[in-house]
Parts: structure tokens; sequence; C-alpha cells
């Protein structure tokens, strides 16, 4: 059955895993996942035909397309990102970009209060920017349990973050300099679910925060109306690099440029 | 059959080149180039002298939806509209050819469309079928081949091959191609050395104009007979070219003068060097070609556009009695047209579709004429 009253998307992040969902008015009708991050360009695309195939909903039946945009291993994230521009294109729905870290910050606050002893707190949530170094950003919980962003996106070496409680995968990777909040939390990769319930929540501000029934009112699609946060999750869905390239200026090409 | 009805049943198909720095999406219609839109993140590096990856990569995203709607504007037609989508699989920069077959995916996905992932390096011969003017002859698929005894040239930043093509969607061959540079890279390199920038090509070109092509007897590698062996007995890299020693080579002269505190002759070392490439170049293809019992040669690759490379072809093929065919520089370079000739002259062969889960392979060999 293809659904047209409103407020299926779907969400996509390539930005360590890669991760596809369709969720529909906060609800998560079918998802798919891998820890590889290596087949990106390979498997995402399948895997995007596959979940839309199992939650019975087709391009025409999307209010939107949600992509994380890292920041991550470039190669990996612009697969994602290269996908759910065409998708979006074709099927000619609104295209959202949102932090990959915040799915982390999202699932954390998320938590039954007694596994964490946090959630109210700030936290951190990190992901694996290799090179000895972690994509980083700060959160807290805000009043209606959703994570909101404090600082960053950022990317450095684990001994340079603030002395917080870190979830996700950089916790694990740097266990001398970082607390992480529990070993499960240290394990949590970006994911597409959370990503998807961060967009639709900001789309439909003004309904009731987090509803999950059909009753909220219509997706209101335009720019996110001031809440409790003043920032939107929304942004341009373009790589958060954070890096530049590589590349350096040849000497043979310096001396001509100071010549 | 009228020319009308074959131009209606002919395949319209999406073709999308993202293996080096031009984004490039082009349409056609059986063998008649609808649209071609490129994009090139050329400027961005010019800088460093060369082709930097992950700068493509990000350009291509970044141009990809936009070259898109172009060259659909162009075409004057939708995506709904086109028989198949077609893309460059291998060979080239893996991570901008990701880019390319990720969005090419997206859009054989979305709109239902069956993907070719295709090879780039016969792509560039496909494109010697379109005629933008739309001359049309019939051939066994309903779309003009290629004449029988085909070969290809195919010169440029990132190859150097000489192609015996069979058939284009079933018979590819590499005769020889570059052991270590490409032509193109040994260009760039050379121009770097004498301060005339990039891209290469042009530059060396340009300087040359005015230089004795004789000063320098730079080496023409792989000539030697150990290396060539006959006819009967061919050595190991008959049809090979090799342009390390011949950069190093420059870099000895360059040095040599200016150790001596003597300005250094660039127009000289330029059209030398340029000589050195064109001749060992032009020698062994046409070489190969005679050897091979071919008998129209295709140029291919952004070096094509090189008078002197296109001067001296000219004249040795002439002599070998082949026909030399060269598309135009728009078409020699990378472009979506290309890929979207190939993908067409598929759908029509009947070969099955790519699937979804095709990978990007960045040295796919030639024979792998899709994927």
């Amino acid at each position: 059955m293809t659904n047209y009253d409103g407020g299926v998307i779907l969400a996509i992040d390539s930005s360590a895993g890669a991760s596809v969902a369709v969720l529909d008015d906060g609800q998560v009708r079918a998802q798919w996942r891998t820890a590889v991050t290596t087949t990106h360009a390979e498997v995402l695309a399948e895997a995007v035909a596959q979940t839309m195939r199992e939650a019975e909903v087709t391009g025409a039946g999307l209010r939107g397309v949600v992509v994380g945009v890292g920041p991550g291993p470039f190669t990996g994230l612009r697969v994602g990102l290269a996908l759910a521009h065409s998708l979006a294109e074709v099927w000619g729905v609104p295209l959202h970009g949102v932090c990959s870290l915040d799915s982390l910050a999202q699932r954390a606050v998320a938590q039954p209060a007694e596994s964490s002893a946090s959630a109210e707190g700030e936290f951190l949530a990190a992901s694996d920017a290799r090179r000895r170094e972690v994509y980083w950003a700060r959160y807290r919980a805000d009043a209606q349990g959703f994570a909101e962003l404090l600082d960053g996106p950022q990317v450095s070496a684990a001994a340079e973050l603030p002395d917080l409680p870190v979830v996700g995968v950089g916790a694990s990777l740097y266990p001398q300099v970082l607390t992480a909040r529990s070993a499960l939390e240290s394990q949590w990769l970006p994911d597409a679910v959370e990503l998807g319930l961060l967009a639709q929540r900001e789309l439909r501000r003004g309904g009731a925060p987090g509803s999950t029934g059909p009753s909220a009112t219509p997706d209101t699609a335009g720019p996110a109306q001031p809440d409790i946060t003043a920032r939107s999750v929304l942004r341009d869905p373009l790589p958060l690099y954070l890096r530049d390239s590589d590349a350096k200026v040849p000497a043979q090409m310096r001396a001509k440029q100071a010549s | 059959m009228t020319d009308a009805s074959s131009a209606r049943r002919a395949p319209l198909v999406l073709g999308i080149e993202t293996s080096c720095d031009e984004t490039g999406v082009g349409i056609v219609r059986g063998t008649h180039m609808l649209a071609n839109t490129v994009s090139s993140s050329m400027e961005e590096h010019v800088r460093f002298g060369g082709v930097i990856p992950e700068i493509a990569a990000r350009a291509h995203l970044e141009a990809f939806v936009p070259t898109l709607r172009q060259a659909l504007d162009t075409a004057g037609i939708e995506l709904r509209d086109v028989d198949a989508i077609a893309v460059t699989a291998g060979p080239g920069l893996a991570g901008a050819l990701m880019v390319g077959l990720s969005a090419a995916k997206g859009l054989a996905l979305a709109a239902d469309k069956p993907l070719y992932g295709v090879n780039h390096l016969v792509a560039h011969v496909g494109v010697g079928l379109l005629d933008p003017a739309g001359e049309s002859v019939a051939g066994p698929a309903g779309l003009r081949t290629l004449p029988e005894n085909t070969g290809a040239l195919l010169v440029s930043g990132g190859h150097t091959e000489i192609l015996r093509i069979g058939s284009l969607t079933s018979d590819v061959q590499l005769l020889g191609s570059t052991i270590d540079d490409a032509a193109g890279e040994a260009f760039d390199k050379t121009a770097r050395l004498l301060g005339l920038g990039y891209p290469g090509g042009p530059a060396i070109d340009a300087a040359a104009a005015t230089g004795d092509p004789r000063a320098f007897r730079f080496p023409r590698g792989l000539t030697m007979p150990k290396f060539e062996g006959s006819v009967e007995a061919p050595g190991k890299h008959r049809h090979n070219w090799s342009f390390s020693g011949l950069k190093t080579a420059v870099a000895r002269a360059v040095e040599q003068f200016e150790v001596a505190g003597r300005p250094v002759p660039v127009a000289d070392i330029a059209a030398s060097f340029q000589e050195a490439v064109v001749d060992v170049i032009t020698a062994k293809a046409v070489r190969a070609a005679g050897e091979h019992g071919i008998t129209t040669l295709m140029l291919g690759g952004g070096v094509a556009a090189n008078k002197r490379l296109r001067e001296l072809l000219a004249e040795r093929c002439a002599a070998a009695g082949i026909e030399l065919r060269i598309p135009p520089v728009s078409l020699c370079t990378d472009n979506g047209a290309m890929v979207a000739a190939l993908g067409a002259q598929l759908v029509a062969a009947g070969v099955a579709p790519s699937s979804l889960q095709i990978p990007a392979d960045s040295s796919q060999p030639v024979e792998r004429i899709s994927v």
C-alpha cells in the first residue's frame, strides 16, 4: 500500500557504516543497516530499494528524503549524498541534511533514565575520524526529550575533547582519554532511524513534538518555526567535511605561483 | 526500415561520466546526440599542476544535479522518457567514480530504469558513432555500428592505450598501453618542470610552437629491439609505451642549464619533448594497427587536441593505408555523451543491464565492456 496521507520519509546515512530507514509519523516502518565501512557504493542503493519494498512505500508516497551529512570519511559519505540527491531529484521531494552525530545524541537521550546516569546533563557524541582523531559534538537533552546540539561538530584529537561522558564509537577507540557513558553506547554508529526522527520532528514543529499519531497537523515543510531550540537540525544536504583535502601544492607550482 | 522509424526505435539513453575531473551528463537517441553537458573542476586543480582526486570527487557531488538538469533541459526530455541510464563504472579515480555511480543508481532506482555500468575506455570509442548532424546508417541492430577492423588510440591524462574493436558491445581487445605514466600525465609533469602551468597539453603545445623539435634527442621509451622483437616473435612491450624515462630526461636537461646558470631553452625543450611523445605514440600505434589488420583508427582522449599528434598520426595513418577518424575535441575529452552512446549500443544489442550492486572498478580491464 502506498501512503499518501503525509509524513512518510526515507532516511539514509553513510557517515560510518550505512543505514536506511522509512519512517511514518515517527514510527519506523522498515530499516536496514551495516557496520561495514567499505561497501557503501555497492550496497546502499539496493538497500534503499529493499527497505522501501518492505515499508510498502514508493517514491510518490514520500514527503521527503533525509540524508546524514556527516561528518564521516569522505568517500563513503559522498555515496549516500549522491544517492539521496538523485532520489529526491527524480521523485521531486525535498531533500534535508542532518548532522550524522545528531543520531547518536538522539539515541542517547532516548535511553531509559536508569541506563545512563547523566541523560539530562551534557554529553558528547563521537565517531571515528581516522588519523587518530574523532568527529564530535556536544549535546544535552531538551525539555521534550530530544537531543539539542550545543557545540560542534568538530574534528580533533580525542585528548582535546571537553571532559564529558561520550557516546558513539569514538569512545571505544580512545578509552585512555575518553570516558564512555556506557560500554554499550561506546559501540554506537550513526543511524538513519534517528536522523529521520529528528527531521520529522523538525518538519512537524507546531504539532505535538514526538507525536506518533496520524492525527498530527500536516507537515509544514517550510523553514522550521522557532520552538524550544533556536537551531534547526535541518541543514543543506552537503557534506560536513570539516577537513580540507590533503593535497599539497608541489614545490614547482609554489615557485611559479610565488614569482 | 525508414530513417524515421529507426530513429524512433533507437534507445534513448542518459550517460553519466565522473571518472576524473569532468562531471558529464549526456543524452543520446541511438547515435544521435541530444545533449552533452560537462562541468569541469579543472580550475580547482590548476594550482596543484594535476588532478587532485579528493577535490575532483567533491566537485562531482556539487555539480551532478545541476549538470543533470541542464542536460535534460538541452535535450528537451524528462528522465521518465529515457530507456536506460548508463554510467562509467571504471576505470578511473575510485572516489570520483563512486559519486557518479551512486548518483546513477539513484536515478535508475527512483525512475525505475535499467542501469548499465560501462567501461570508460570503450565509451571513448563509442563516441565515434555519434553524429550530431543526425546522419543515420542502420546496422544489424538498427543502429549505426563501427566499421569492421576498427582500432582506437586513446591518449589522455589517465590513459594511453591502443585497442582493437571487433564489436563495441562484445569484443574489445587491449593491444598495448603505457606501463607507467599516461601521455597526458607526462605533458602535465613536463609542463610543471618547465614552469608552463596546467593543464600541460595546451601549455606545451603553445610553447613548442616556437621551438626546434630536433634541438634535444629525448628517449622514445620501449623501442629497443629487446622490448619490441619482430612481427614473428613480438617482444613483451612491442605495442606498449613508457613515458617515465622521458620525463626524467627532460628534468636532467633542465638541470644542466640551471646548474650552468644559463637560461633554460623552454621552447626547444617543449618542442623536443612533444616530438618524442608524439613520435613514439604514433609509430607504435600505427604499427600495432597494421599488424592486427586494423583499417580504421579512431583517436580519443584529451591529448587528441594536440596539433602535432593529429598531424603526425594523420601522416603515418595515410602512409599505412589506415583511415583516421578524430571526433570533435569536445567529444574526445571526458563527457557523458560517450557513455550514453555506448549505453545505447548495449541496449540495442540486448545486453543485460547491471544490478544496483555493481562496484566502481578503478582498474576495470578494457575487455569488461559493461558490468
